[in-house]
């Protein structure tokens, strides 16, 4: 089948893998959180239950067991409950016979994981991600507050980062020398220091030592969330430390990578001719630069999908109220919903990016191509 | 001895090794020397002098000891993490990349399925599932088996390259099965390779503890340097200009990870002649 279109062949055959890979995903978002022991219905009950009188307490618990789709229900949606044999032996009933009542209980019937699975791929397929369990509110809404905060922070920082990355790395490479020598294990050095631990003493030195900037936060505490001027300028000055936090480190990596891809293009035999032609350098150059930049186009579009995940740590250090920081509560509090929902984006993303490479290397790299044509891949 | 003697040569490889073998030997020798004591008998951030070389924590413990004991404890998240990940990485990348067909396309779904669940958003799951008894060993482990996909992929594509090679051919007609093939002669081509993904291996596990424990998901039965970070960070070392409380394992980690790193390209450059000015 489709063996006069290699191309379309490719396309499909990659986008089935990644559906198959997308399915399993989707599951394991489902039953990793699920794999702990703690019950968030208890959590909350445990919170919240302090006052409440028995029949209180067993209807508020019956009433989240119906919300988060954990209770049977009927035609009409009223929890199913069954009477539950106390596991009290009857000395036990004998002696305190003052809590006879309590030797039946009715409690909800729990649906199975499995129950709970159907229904909330039905709902995801119907595009609603379902309401979180500690905040009262949408996850859908909650993801749309944090997502723009976490762009904000990520997009610019990866994609700056990979630009002076990749243009250092590739003068290194080709200047070698003198500047090499320096550059390198400065570059090499800043790409070993975390992250997080980056973020912290830039707290450290530039808002406690040396107060310029703000310590945390995505804007000032005093404001409220709107479009206006003073809003997103207290936004501005709030990003500038997380900003280099990341941007530092990750084109120090970059620029690594690039350097020693480039080295390795210097030597191969098309640079050479190109040069014995005596094509200009900049010429040269630019070949080098193209061939060079295909595993660091991969690398960035990687990065870009994997952002959310990585933003977590810093997000956190800073407080921002980002993506990152919506999935470290949802996870505290075991909110379920939240916690799928973040996932699934992540899981989406970072599908959708891999994806894309596979299929722009496809059709940018020669040596794919040719592997392509010939029947293999 | 031939290779450790054109490692030698490398200015990055004496200076990454020393350093490395450096702090691992402060790990392991400095207990014999200095007595590792953790009990709370200091003031509240004492800060560095008399006696104390590095001050005292949030609870009066000394930082020396501290550090001593957070640097062995990442030291062995590393090593374990990275024994584990590069180990099952090499068996599966190694594997698929020269069977091909179904059974890599498997191995290969196996792979990307596990790069694109974040192995951080997995660690933190895994971590928040087990809040008592979160070991060192547990979290080593766990950081072992969601990090093993890179190093299986990178060495995939080293596998299959190999495998048209005239002399695997020639095993192959003399009637070597694929396990003799892959053990005989695939490899120990790769051995110097997987070496290298072995170090990277240890610097990001190193890294993935130091993370986990930074936000509060660390083993909780001992210290490591990143449990040291969020100790500091949780008990206003920052706002208190308590720069002892956290320095010192900053700069560890990210000596360590930046040793390992020299190690690795240094070996890169003695491998891939072409690296060589």
């Amino acid at each position: 089948m489709l063996k006069q279109y290699p191309t379309a062949r490719f396309i499909l055959q990659r986008g089935g893998w990644y559906f198959i890979t997308f399915l399993v995903a989707v599951t394991i978002n489902f039953f990793l959180p699920r794999m702990g022991t703690s019950d968030p219905v208890e959590i909350i009950m445990g919170q919240s239950a302090g006052g409440l009188s028995e029949e209180a307490a067993h209807a508020k618990k019956n009433a989240l067991l119906k919300d988060f789709g954990m209770a049977k229900v009927d035609d009409q949606g009223n929890v199913i409950e069954q009477k539950v044999k106390s596991q009290r032996k009857v000395w036990d009933t004998v002696t305190k016979s003052d809590i006879m009542v309590d030797v039946y209980t009715s409690e909800a019937v729990r649906t199975s994981s499995l129950e709970q699975f159907g229904a909330y791929v039905k709902r995801c397929l119907q595009g609603d991600l379902g309401t979180s369990y500690i905040k009262n509110k949408k996850v859908s809404e909650l993801i749309l507050d944090a997502i723009p905060w976490t762009l904000a922070l990520q997009l610019p920082t990866i994609v700056f980062g990979w630009i002076v990355g990749n243009l250092l790395g590739a003068l290194a490479a080709y200047r070698r020398g003198n500047f090499d020598r320096i550059f390198f294990p400065v570059a090499l050095f800043v790409s070993a220091v975390p992250f997080f631990v980056f973020g912290m003493l830039l707290v450290y030195v530039f808002a406690i030592q040396f107060p310029i900037f703000p310590p945390t936060g995505g804007f000032d505490p005093g404001m409220v969330r709107e479009f206006t001027f003073e809003f997103f300028a207290s936004a501005a000055y709030y990003y500038v430390l997380p900003f280099f936090s990341i941007f530092l480190i990750l084109a120090g990596g970059q620029a690594i990578g690039m350097r020693s891809m480039g080295i390795y293009e210097l030597g191969t035999d098309y640079i050479k001719y190109a040069k014995w032609l005596g094509l200009k350098e900049g010429r040269v150059l630019m070949y080098l630069f193209r061939n060079a930049m295909l595993p660091q186009l991969t690398g960035l579009a990687l990065s870009l999908g994997t952002m959310i995940g990585g933003a977590l740590i810093t997000e956190m250090i800073f407080s921002y109220p980002g993506l990152g920081l919506a999935i470290l509560t949802a996870i505290q509090n075991n909110d379920y919903p939240l916690i799928q929902g973040c996932t699934l984006l992540v899981t989406v993303c970072v599908l959708v990016a891999n994806f894309t490479v596979d299929i722009l290397i496809g059709f940018l790299d020669p040596r794919v191509k040719a592997g392509l044509q010939m029947g293999g891949n | 001895m031939k290779l450790l003697r054109n490692l030698l040569k490398s200015p990055m490889f004496v200076i990454g090794a020393t350093i490395f073998f450096g702090t691992m030997l402060f790990a392991l020798v400095a207990p014999w020397f200095y007595t590792v004591n953790l009990a709370t008998d200091h003031a509240r951030y004492a800060p560095p002098g008399e006696g104390l070389l590095l001050g005292a924590d949030n609870l009066g413990r000394d930082y020396i000891s501290l550090l001593i004991k957070g640097l062995r404890s990442s030291l062995y998240v590393g090593f374990l993490a990275g024994t584990i990940a590069t180990t099952v990485g090499t068996l599966i990348g190694i594997y698929g990349g020269f069977k091909g067909g179904l059974v890599d396309d498997i191995l290969n779904m196996l792979t990307n399925l596990f790069i694109v669940i974040p192995s951080i958003i997995v660690l933190i799951l895994i971590s928040a599932t087990f809040p008592e008894g979160r070991s060192l060993t547990l979290i080593g482990l766990i950081i072992g088996c969601t990090t093993w996909t890179w190093s299986a992929r990178a060495v995939r594509a080293q596998a299959a390259s190999l495998k048209s090679r005239d002399h695997i051919a020639l095993a192959r007609i003399n009637g070597d099965g694929t396990l003799a093939i892959i053990m005989k002669h695939i490899l120990p081509y790769l051995l110097s390779y997987v070496f290298m993904v072995f170090i990277l291996q240890i610097a990001s596990g190193i890294l993935s503890e130091s993370a986990i424990s930074m936000i509060g998901l660390g083993p909780a039965d001992t210290q490591s340097l990143g449990v040291i970070l969020n100790d500091a960070k949780a008990n206003g070392a920052l706002n208190g200009g308590y720069w002892f409380a956290f320095f010192p394992s900053t700069i560890l980690i990210t000596l360590i990870v930046f040793a390992l790193y020299l190690i690795n390209t240094s070996m890169e450059g003695v491998f891939n002649p072409r690296l060589r000015k």
